[in-house]
Parts: structure tokens; sequence; C-alpha cells
């Protein structure tokens, strides 16, 4: 009897942890699987149809590079309460902090565009005219923010997350020969040898995994969720359950467009999808919902990561708990940002490759100055006391953040001078 | 006129409002250790050769 009695013990223990757990996940799993937006989606799908299954080892590296660059954030939001772009401007100053909250406002509005692009693109393939994507995303959106609870709106991006992993049916339609990818895809190497092309895609995949935004994004999100510090284990497993997912759902574009269309150039997501229609149907339509959702996860994401850190410095109302009429600036803002970009895509001959392509550069301003914020107010033993950086997360989180701002800064470079590295 | 006005009173609440965050965040609460104005000012430099980079593309964009 006493071991049925264990079994019972530990079965109860076990069922209260992920009961716990699901109470508080959100910004952690929402973060990471947001950061697979349709940028990201274009990034795999071309990664796959260029080099097959040879790079998803890489894509494997990334998950750990990216939970421990976004745990940092996890603890210093439950312990100082406070959002990063405030946390920039409380310990660095007004100059320092003018310049990451604008920076972070024009990289979040161009990425807002870049989203849309992906949404309006995957659905026109349905045949959705783009108005209508632009307005129907718009209203749904507002649905999301205006019910006045953070609850809500983090279940229902939540839900979001869970139609991201339609990508993991849609690589089972293609049938791919499961041993190909093991033994191709999971030992090192460079396909092709190491030149220009191969060193743009590998930056590609580090661009798209670490972005400025979520940074910013995961630590107002953790404040405004209200964790606090003794729910740091749970918010780093958060993030830990993330970094999975986020990978998963990468390895698996990777997977179908290595199958069915490599060797081909892609130059967006929508044009793997309709490729893949060709001779897979249900794995295109797949695609194209997958790069839909990612859009509007991207989008939902990045808009409130702006307004959240505006709110923070300007000291509005800037909780998703407040209802419209208790924070009005906090609210205008999020919808200016989304309308504003939602119309760029509908200007006719807008110049969207452009903009793309500025993204990139921009962000790579923006994110080695948010890395080092980030190490530096991570070691403030004033502020973080127990919880401040040990040698350890000095070392791995240093060398990771040193090798980030050094690619991203020659994936800019390129991105500027094209020819640079050929 | 009235509109002009109260645009001017909009935009110089907005200024007054910055000037107080300015005033607010004066002095970094971070201790100004060796390690970190060492960092501070290779991140300056960083951004200074980028926008330099930014620039010249630019302007070699814009001559052609």
């Amino acid at each position: 009897m006493s071991w049925i009695a264990r079994l019972y013990y530990r079965l109860q223990r076990w069922f209260k942890a992920v009961r716990l757990y699901l109470v508080l996940a959100g910004p952690g799993v929402v973060v990471m699987i947001a950061d697979n937006d349709a940028g990201g989606i274009t990034t795999y799908a071309a990664t796959g149809a260029k080099y097959e299954y040879y790079l998803i080892w890489f894509l494997v590296i990334l998950g750990p590079v990216a939970y421990y660059i976004q745990e940092m954030t996890v603890r210093l939001g439950a312990v100082t309460k406070r959002g990063h772009a405030e946390a920039i401007f409380d310990g660095f100053g007004p100059f320092w902090g003018w310049f990451s909250l604008l920076d972070l406002l024009l990289v979040d509005w161009l990425t807002l565009v870049t989203e849309f692009i992906g949404m309006t693109s995957a659905l026109a393939i349905f045949g959705v005219p783009p108005w209508l994507t632009v307005v129907g995303v718009c209203l749904l959106m507002a649905i999301m923010v205006l019910n006045g609870r953070y609850w809500t709106w983090e279940k229902l991006a939540l839900a979001f997350c869970a139609l991201n992993l339609i990508y993991i049916p849609g690589a089972f339609l293609v049938h791919p020969q499961v041993s190909d990818v093991l033994a191709h895809g999971l030992i090192p190497n460079f396909p092709g040898g190491f030149n220009g092309e191969l060193f743009f895609f590998l930056m590609a995949n580090i661009g798209t995994t670490i972005a400025p935004w979520m940074l910013f994004f995961q630590q107002s999100s953790v404040v405004d969720k209200g964790l606090k510090e003794k729910d740091i284990a749970w918010g780093k497993f958060d993030t830990l359950v993330g970094a999975f997912f986020t990978v998963l759902v990468a390895v698996f574009i990777v997977i179908v467009t290595g199958t069915v269309l490599n060797g081909q150039d892609i130059n967006d997501a929508a044009q793997a999808s309709t490729k893949l229609m060709e001779t897979h149907h249900y794995a295109g339509v797949f695609m194209a919902i997958g790069l839909f959702d990612a859009g509007l996860l991207g989008a939902i994401c990045i808009s409130l990561a702006s307004s959240w850190a505006f709110g923070e410095v300007f000291g509005w109302a800037h909780s998703l708990n407040n209802k419209i009429r208790e924070a009005p600036l906090f609210y205008v803002s999020y919808f200016f940002a989304l309308i504003t970009a939602g119309l760029v895509v509908l200007i006719p001959r807008a110049p969207l490759v452009l903009i793309t392509l500025f993204v990139q550069v921009v962000a790579v301003t923006l994110l080695p100055a948010a890395l080092v914020f980030l190490i530096l107010l991570l070691n403030d033993k004033d502020t973080m006391g127990d919880r401040t950086n040990s040698l350890w997360d000095n070392i791995v989180n240093g060398s990771i953040v040193a090798i980030i701002i050094a690619l991203s800064t020659l994936y800019g470079v390129s991105t500027l001078f094209p020819t640079l590295f050929n | 006129m009235n509109f002009l006005y109260a645009l001017r009173m909009t935009l110089a609440r907005q200024v007054e409002q910055v000037h107080a965050i300015n005033r607010r965040y004066a002095k970094p609460r971070l201790a100004m250790s060796s390690a970190v104005q060492w960092a501070l000012l290779v991140l300056r430099l960083y951004l200074l050769t980028l926008v330099g980079l930014l620039g010249y593309k630019f302007i070699t964009v814009v001559m052609q």
C-alpha cells in the first residue's frame, strides 16, 4: 500500500507543478514563438531550399543561445519590476535612454511593416485582398487588447503560438527521409565550404533568432504579468520551453523546404508556399497559414513592446489590465503603430523590399546596445541582489553577446554592402 | 487661432514632459566603474562607425 500512497503523493505534486506552470507560463513561450515571425519563416524556408537539411545543427545551437539571452530579462523584470526601456533610462541616464527608446520605436515600426507584408502575402494565396487582411488583423488585435485583461490577451496569444506548430504536420506531409535528416542535419558542417553566401545565411538565422524587441517585450511582459522573484525559476523554465518550440518549428520548416524545394532560390515564404502547393497542396497551405500566423504573432508582440516602453518612460498607465479610458495614451500609441504600419503595405509601389532590408540594418544599431545594457544591469549588485549574474553567467552570456554583436554587425554591413564578402 | 494655440500648448506640454524625464534620470543610478565607462565608450565608437557607414551608403546611393 505504501508504494501506492507514494505514487499518489508524487502524482499530486506533479499535477500541482503543472497547474502552477500553466498559471505562470506565457511571456517566455510567447516571445520565443513570436520570434519565428514572418521574416524568420522566410529565412528558414530559404535556408532549407538552399542547403537542404545541412544547417539544422546550427538552428539547434541557436536555441540555447536565445534562452541564455532571454532568461536575463526574466530576472531583471521580476527583480526590478521595471521594463527594459525604463531600466536603461534609470541605469544609464537620458542619452542612452532616448537612444534606445527612439531606436526601438523605429525598428519596431519597420518590423511591424514586414509582419504585415508577410500576412498580406500569405492570405493573398487564398485570394484575400491585402486591404481586407490589414483591416481584419487590426480588428482582431483590437479585440485582443481591449478586453482589459492581461490574462485574456496572453491566453489568446498562446493559442496563436499553438497554431505556429502547423509546420510539424506539414513536414510529415512531404515524407522526408528521417535517416537523411538525422545524418545530414545533426552533424556540424558547412555545405559547399565556408563562403560569403553561407555566411550570409548563418547571420540571417542569427538575426531572426535574437531581435532587440524581444528583450524589451519579455521584460515588460514579465512586469505586466506580475511575476515575482520567487517565480523566476518558472519564468526561466517558460523561456526554455519557448526556446525548444522555436527551434522545433524552425527545424520543421527547413525539413519541408529542404525536402521539396531543394536547390531552388526562395525570396520569401509566400513564394515557398506557392511552389509547395504545386506538388504538395496541403503542405503549401500549411506553410501559408503558418506564415500568416507568424506575422500575426510578431505584430501582436512588437506593437506591444513599443507601447509598453513608451508608457514606462513617460509615466502613462501602460498595462493590459487597464481599460482604454484608464490608459488612453498606451492604447493610442499601440493602434497608431499598428494602423500606420498596415497602411504602408497598402500604398501602391511602396518600397517594401527596401524596408525589409532597412529593418536588418536598424536592428543592428539597437541590438548591441540593448545586449550590453542587459549584461551591465544584470551585474548591478545593488539592484539585483542574489539574482546578480554569477561568474559563469557572465562567461556564457558575455561570450554569446560578443559573438552575436560581431555577427549581427557583419550581417548589417553585408546588407548595406552586399558584395563585401563575395 | 484657437487650433494653433492648442497645438502650441500641446507641444509645450510634451517638451516639458521630456525635460521632466531628463531631470528625473539625470543622474545614472548605475555606478560608473571603469568597466562600465569602457563598455559605454566602445558602444559609442561602434555606433558612430555604424552611422558613418549608413551615411556613406546613403551618399553613394544618392550620387548614383
